[in-house]
């Protein structure tokens, strides 16, 4: 994290090195920079100097940070910064009316989603504030929100031009109001892990065998609360190749649960004596269907040939509002050292290598989902994302 | 005194099963001679029979020697086989009375009867958790001078009436030297056994039969021996020494019945050196006809199914690679940890020059959708239609009838057993778990494992595929489904 003092003297050089630095083709100039030759009185330019070095920190994080060994930080963590970051945008950056707001938002998030796409839990934060904005925006203007959201048939008709113009109004208590409402989804966020672990006792009850894989906070959390009262049974799969499970399965040993590690080839053997699969994901879908860790589908496929049931525990910033259907943005890949390491020679080069990190679950394997709100079936995702996000906000 | 009063009833019952003559006598003579042994064991240090399937259960005989065996026993067999009817109606239903013991240690079966109840008793290696057998087991391995191997680590409690071994501590360790009981070629192709040198079904088979060869090119009869008995008891040990080397497989344990079967059929008037040719060429055709040209013949029938532009997908126990240019088609190798048996098998193919891509198993709903056929190899065949092959497969077939893609195992007939599985607990093989250890950018997560009380780790080595996920079975008799298992097995053994 690159941090330098606001020396006005240092300011010009430090920001020519900065921009040339990090202005990659691909990433559009920010607004915030442009906006600096307007400016007239000094503590402005070095709030938004301060604002864009934080900004092009956290883009650099996102770059270096998806190199799928795992993420470096949970998706909660990543939830929490990316919502601080856009607190700190909504306080410091210059607007005068919630159209700006957005838009200085909505480009700050293009570049955030540009820099690492499979980290989908930044634009999911990103469109919450934007619906953030606009209900804070309803609200000042005193509508009341049921008749704006509605879009029926007969508005679509007779309104010509769309509620673009109408964030134009400026008011003064906008900024105030929106900030706030940022501070509670940040101390909703804070409370996601808690009040999905409330919920544990309610679905394991003793002498259990539950099954997971790999490593998720969440899933963990679940289990070491439940295991607060009731004794049952965890195998682990270690989801080869990087064998996240290994971690999980030593955590979970040392809150005194009993835990079994098992190869993902052994997945199906040991179904038939499993009694629930407990999974978290790294995303969920808009149709219901998880991104999950590879090695997840063929999970799904075995809990449903044992009829035993599947229940995903994720907290409900991981909702995104993108459906599977690009075969080619889909996957993320890394490098296949990871599978056929460089000593195993000269056949490297005759031989094609994959190694996907994510695997679509499709939404028919998927019992439940348990989330901070509660419990849901996989078909009623679709109004929870309506709730949560505009859908003109789906294309940032 | 027991001893001698066996030592007795054994030699009684050879002269009379030798009058025989018949095949199928001597072979049940021999199997009855061996639960003589452990029926009288039990007996001494505890009355009361060890409860488990334990019940003393007949084997099942083909009809024509069972009734002629019948007149010809002594009184203390007479007085052994009531006891044996006391314990076997008092345990399940009642059967015929044969006095006919259950199988020892290992596979040995005898061939199912169509009409009688069949109850076997269970081999020991899936009776861990049963201290009786355990002790049992002690009690014959003592005598036949081998060490026991002792169980390593903390075993999973679903698996605890599996054994569990490290790797780090083979069996010849505890083996003076020189071993005067056990035959060099067998110490060495234990040792490769344990250290996973020689593994897979077919590759552990010949290696057996080749050391059996090996076995018999250095063996003279003692005096006052038939070769036939002397013979066979000479292999009892060394079959004992390689299960606790490593469990038997199915194949070995077929072959080792027709070898024994061969040996005992050597008449008692042929001269050693003719019987040992015999024998030798009797191992050389059994080689040549079921693994090797068995081999060829899959290969012929595999390709007919192949066609061009075809993207075959195979883990890596598959065990023919004798792939013919003929077909243009691409090859996806899935891998598994800990073995990694793929990078092997990845290797031979680049070499004939096929074009492979290489995947690990928990990418393998990536890449299905691309794939046209799946080609398994199986370790054995059961009788119920269940394929028992490497951990994964079943997962792999599971997958493919997700996305409906054909798939065909590939076996030879002499993998063929008669057990019966359902899932992959009951009988399994429980590997060293220290494979799992993995070292990650320097960290190794569970290096400690043994300190840790609640974690276990479970590295199994078989599983069973259930037939509705295969779709054809390639053997040297044909191409066939998967429930005619049992058809075949009945042919055979109606041939032997």
């Amino acid at each position: 994290m690159r941090r330098r003092h606001n020396h006005p003297d240092v300011v010009p050089n430090h920001f020519h090195r900065q921009h040339t630095h990090t202005q990659t083709p691909s990433c559009p100039v920010s607004p915030l920079i442009s906006s600096r030759f307007y400016t007239t009185t000094m503590p402005a330019p070095d709030k938004e100097i301060d604002l864009t070095e934080r900004i092009e920190a956290f883009l650099s994080d996102l770059k270096r940070g998806g190199s799928g060994t795992g993420p470096l930080r949970g998706s909660a963590e990543m939830a929490r910064e990316t919502t601080a970051l856009l607190r700190r945008i909504a306080a410091q950056a210059r607007w005068s009316n919630a159209g700006d707001l957005m838009e200085i938002i909505r480009t700050e998030g293009r570049r955030m989603t540009a820099a690492q796409p499979s980290e989908t839990t930044v634009g999911n934060m990103i469109r919450r504030v934007l619906k953030i904005i606009r209900e804070e925006y309803a609200r000042s203007r005193g509508s009341s929100e049921e008749t704006d959201q509605q879009e029926s048939l007969h508005k679509l008709l007779t309104s010509g031009g769309l509620s673009e113009e109408n964030f134009r109004q400026h008011f003064a208590a906008l900024k105030a109001n929106v900030i706030e409402a940022i501070n509670e989804l940040l101390t909703e966020l804070e409370g996601t892990t808690d009040n999905i672990k409330m919920q544990a006792l309610e679905h394991i009850h003793s002498n259990e065998v539950i099954m997971t894989i790999g490593r998720s906070r969440t899933v963990e959390a679940f289990l070491k609360d439940a295991a607060r009262k009731r004794k049952f049974h965890v195998i682990v799969a270690e989801c080869a190749p990087f064998c996240q499970g290994h971690k999980m399965a030593t955590s979970l040993s040392e809150a005194g649960i009993e835990t079994t590690v098992i190869t993902d080839a052994a997945i199906f053997a040991v179904m038939s004596r499993v009694n629930k699969v407990i999974i978290g994901t790294q995303t969920v879908l808009a149709n219901g269907g998880l991104r999950a860790v590879n090695g997840t589908h063929t999970l799904a496929l075995a809990a449903k040939h044992h009829s035993t049931p599947l229940i995903v525990c994720a907290p409900m910033f991981k909702l995104s509002p993108q459906f599977p259907n690009e075969e080619d943005t889909f996957h993320k890949f890394v490098s296949p050292h990871e599978v056929l390491p460089f000593t195993e020679g000269e056949i490297l080069s005759k031989v094609n290598v994959h190694c996907p990190v994510f695997d679509y679950v499709p939404p028919e394997l998927i019992t439940l989902f348990i989330s901070n709100i509660g419990g849901h079936a996989p078909s009623y995702i679709y109004r929870l994302m309506s709730e949560l996000y505009h859908p003109e906000d789906h294309e940032l | 005194k027991e001893e001698k009063q066996r030592l007795r009833k054994e030699k009684k019952q050879q002269k009379k099963n030798k009058e025989k003559n018949d095949e199928k006598t001597s072979h049940e003579g021999e199997k009855k001679k061996n639960k003589k042994k452990k029926e009288e064991q039990p007996a001494v240090p505890a009355p009361a029979p060890p409860p488990p399937a334990a019940a003393a259960v007949p084997v099942p005989a083909s009809e024509a020697p069972a009734p002629a065996d019948k007149p010809a026993k002594s009184k203390a067999d007479l007085k052994a086989e009531r006891r044996a009817r006391q314990e076997a109606e008092r345990a399940s239903k009642g059967k015929k009375g044969d006095v006919g013991q259950p199988a020892p240690t290992g596979k040995l079966k005898a061939p199912p009867s169509e009409l009688q109840p069949v109850v076997k008793r269970l081999p020991e290696h899936v009776q861990v958790d049963n201290p009786e057998v355990v002790k049992k087991l002690a009690k014959k391995l003592e005598r036949q001078q081998i060490p026991l191997r002792s169980d390593y680590g903390y075993k999973v409690s679903l698996f605890s009436h599996l054994h569990q071994y490290s790797r780090k501590a083979p069996l010849t360790q505890q083996l003076g030297i020189p071993s005067t009981v056990i035959h060099p070629a067998i110490v060495r192709l234990g040792l490769q056994y344990s250290q996973g040198i020689v593994a897979g079904s077919n590759a552990r088979s010949v290696a057996l039969l080749h050391a059996f060869q090996q076995v018999i090119r250095d063996y003279t009869t003692p005096p006052n021996e038939e070769l036939s008995r002397d013979l066979v008891n000479k292999l009892k040990p060394y079959i004992s020494f390689l299960n606790q080397c490593r469990p038997l497989s199915a194949s070995m344990g077929n072959a080792i019945k027709y070898i024994k079967k061969e040996i005992s059929n050597i008449p008692s008037q042929c001269k050693e050196e003719e019987a040992k040719i015999k024998l030798l060429n009797c191992i050389e055709r059994y080689i040549n006809e079921k693994i090797v040209l068995a081999a060829k013949a899959i290969a012929k029938y595999s390709i007919e199914k192949i066609s061009d532009g075809d993207v075959i997908l195979f883990p890596p126990n598959c065990s023919f690679n004798a792939f013919e240019k003929k077909r243009k088609f691409r090859v996806i190798v899935v891998d598994s940890r800990p073995r990694l048996e793929g990078r092997e098998a990845l290797r031979r193919l680049v070499q004939k020059g096929i074009s492979c891509t290489y995947v690990l198993i928990s990418a393998v709903s990536y890449i299905l959708p691309e794939v046209s056929k799946v080609f398994l190899g199986a370790h054995a065949l059961l009788a119920n239609g269940y394929v028992m092959s490497r951990v994964g497969t079943s997962q792999i077939a599971l997958v493919a009838k997700a996305f409906n893609v054909p798939v065909l195992v590939c076996c030879e007939t002499y993998k063929f057993c008669e057990r019966v599985q359902t899932d992959s607990f009951v009988s399994n093989e429980l590997d060293d778990p220290d494979d799992l250890i993995v070292t990650r950018k320097g960290k190794t997560q569970l290096e400690h494992w043994q300190k840790v009380p609640s974690l276990g780790l479970l590295n199994l080595v078989y599983d069973v595929t259930p037939p509705d996920f295969v779709d054809l079975v390639i053997t040297d008799l044909g191409m066939i489904p998967c429930t005619s298992v049992p058809v075949v097995l009945r042919v055979k053994n109606v041939d032997q």
